[in-house]
């Protein structure tokens, strides 16, 4: 894949079905402009979300990854997303560590209410991902499969 | 004088023949004599007569709490529809275990895999056990046929060479950097306890990765695995894989290919070693069966070292307190979660 001028990067947000999906209900709703980059995945709450879903969709080819869900506080399920913190700390550590750049997968917290910051979370995820460019690092490119 | 490990076996074999005649016990976990130099296998004795066939030596180190669920299993009484009802409690089963072991059993009684009450664990302070791959490496393109075990130095024997060597300087890595050598779970004790070593940096082959820079991280991590013929060893020796399908044989959603493409492989390992986090005790099991010498451990050694620094938790260390992952505070450190974002500019935010 080779990085051109009109190269956007597609990024997949997994977004907690109370607060950071409102929020970008909200955001939409009230007319805040953010980059169309990004593919939203609802989820149940941010504790559901796996590190095999995040692994996958960085092999399926996602530029960019964004989970997002409630304050601390303020899970539905009361405590999803503080069991969640800790998982996505370690994971994203990991992730560093074996070369990942910082940036490819990111985490938010985005109330129901907060549409605005939802806008900007998306546009910071989306500079972020676009100074790294195309991501290459445990994506899974099928010529490289059929030519082995 | 019998050597340290002589008089450790000589002991095993004593209890593990009471336990059994006894009745306290209807299984004994343990090791037996393996068939090539330098390796033993885990061995379940039964009846008192064989126990002599139990030895203890420098290369016990196959995580025998792996082997201990389905051991219980196997001594229950048979629970079909036209089986007697069983009274009483179930039958109990032995084990030998270290440091490293000893913890793995206290993780998989807080998973509720092991009842704390059908295990006698026979705790054996560990000396560090010595690795096959670093003694072979010493003698290159030479067949070693015999190692005799000394208490600090090993005799490597092949058709015409004998050559004594350092015992430390062979022992495997995990061991080197282990700083809770002796059981944290005993009922029985076999030999001297030996006390918690001074280790200066446990983590310091983690950090010397970490201190490279992002490329080359990758770099390392690329050619790490970049040999790995995906047996699965690895998994299979370990005492915190027992799901009964891992996530590796899902079809349906599918989390990784089945090929040797690069991207599967680091995909394996990534979430293999991810699943560990929190549990594992770096028993090194991994790293000592797999048959391409690649070092696995390091992964699971980077989680431990964020667990403990970020949680301050050690695997294993406290039956009573919960795995870190199963738990949080409310003041968990959260760095990594987007706090300042880039500004938006004023027109895009009024929608223009
Ligand atoms: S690798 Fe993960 S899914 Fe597979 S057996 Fe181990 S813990 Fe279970
Ligand atoms: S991951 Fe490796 S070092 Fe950790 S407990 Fe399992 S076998 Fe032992
Ligand atoms: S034991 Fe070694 S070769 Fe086998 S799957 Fe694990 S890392 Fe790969
Ligand atoms: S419900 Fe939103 S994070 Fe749990």
């Amino acid at each position: 894949m080779s990085e051109t001028n009109n190269w956007e990067p597609k990024i997949i947000a997994f977004l907690c079905n109370w607060c950071s999906y409102a929020g970008a209900d909200l955001a939409g709703v009230s007319r805040f402009q953010y980059p169309p980059n990004i593919r939203i995945v609802k989820v149940p709450c941010s504790g559901r979300v796996s590190e095999n879903m995040i692994m996958s969709a960085l092999k399926s080819g996602a530029d960019g990854i964004l989970v997002s869900g409630c304050h601390p506080g303020d899970c539905h399920y009361i405590s999803g997303n503080y069991f969640a913190k800790r998982r996505f700390a370690l994971l994203s550590n990991l992730l560093d560590f074996i070369g990942i750049e910082p940036g490819r997968v990111s985490f938010s917290w985005v109330s129901a209410s907060e549409g605005e910051q939802f806008a900007e979370v998306v546009h910071s995820v989306t500079e972020r991902v676009k100074a790294l460019g195309p991501a290459s690092r445990l994506v899974k490119q099928l010529d490289a499969v059929q030519a082995a | 004088m019998p050597t340290i490990n002589k008089r450790i076996s000589e002991e095993i074999r004593a209890q593990a023949r009471k336990l059994l005649e006894e009745g306290e016990v209807a299984a004994v976990l343990g090791y037996g004599a393996g068939s090539l130099p330098m390796t033993v296998k885990p061995l379940v004795v039964r009846r008192p007569e064989d126990c002599s066939k139990l030895i203890w030596s420098a290369f016990c180190v196959l995580n025998l709490a792996n082997y201990l669920p389905a051991a219980l299993k196997s001594v229950e009484p048979p629970r079909g529809p036209r089986d007697p009802k069983h009274e009483g409690p179930l039958p109990k089963v032995a084990i030998l275990a270290t440091g490293c072991w000893s913890r793995n059993i206290v993780v998989q009684i807080q998973e509720h895999q092991v009842a704390r009450g059908r295990v006698v664990v026979m705790g054996v302070g560990s000396r560090g056990m010595v690795s096959r791959r670093k003694v072979e490496a010493l003698f290159p393109g030479l067949e070693i046929l015999a190692v005799e075990e000394g208490d600090h130095e090993l005799v490597v024997r092949g058709a015409d060479f004998a050559e004594t060597i350092n015992r430390w300087s062979v022992v495997r890595d995990n061991c080197q950097s282990c700083t809770h050598p002796d059981p944290v779970l005993v009922d029985l004790r076999i030999g001297e306890p030996v006390s918690e070593r001074k280790n200066p940096n446990p983590f310091k082959q983690v950090e010397e990765i970490e201190q490279q820079s992002g490329d080359e991280r990758w770099a390392w991590f690329t050619r790490e695995f970049s040999t790995c013929i995906r047996c699965y060893a690895c998994r299979n020796a370990c005492p915190l894989c027992y799901c009964p399908t891992c996530f590796v044989d899902d079809a349906k959603p599918q989390w990784v290919g089945k090929s040797l493409d690069a991207v599967d492989t680091g995909l394996f390992h990534v979430l293999r070693a991810y699943h560990c986090a929190g549990r594992c005790t770096d028993c090194g099991t991994c790293e000592t069966v797999c048959p391409m010498g690649i070092n696995m451990r390091l992964l699971t050694k980077k989680l431990n070292k964020d667990v403990l620094n970020l949680y301050n938790i050690e695997a294993g260390m406290e039956p009573d307190s919960p795995l870190p992952l199963t738990t949080y505070t409310m003041d968990d450190p959260e760095k990594f979660i987007i706090t300042e974002l880039t500004p938006v500019p004023r027109a895009v935010k009024e929608g223009k």
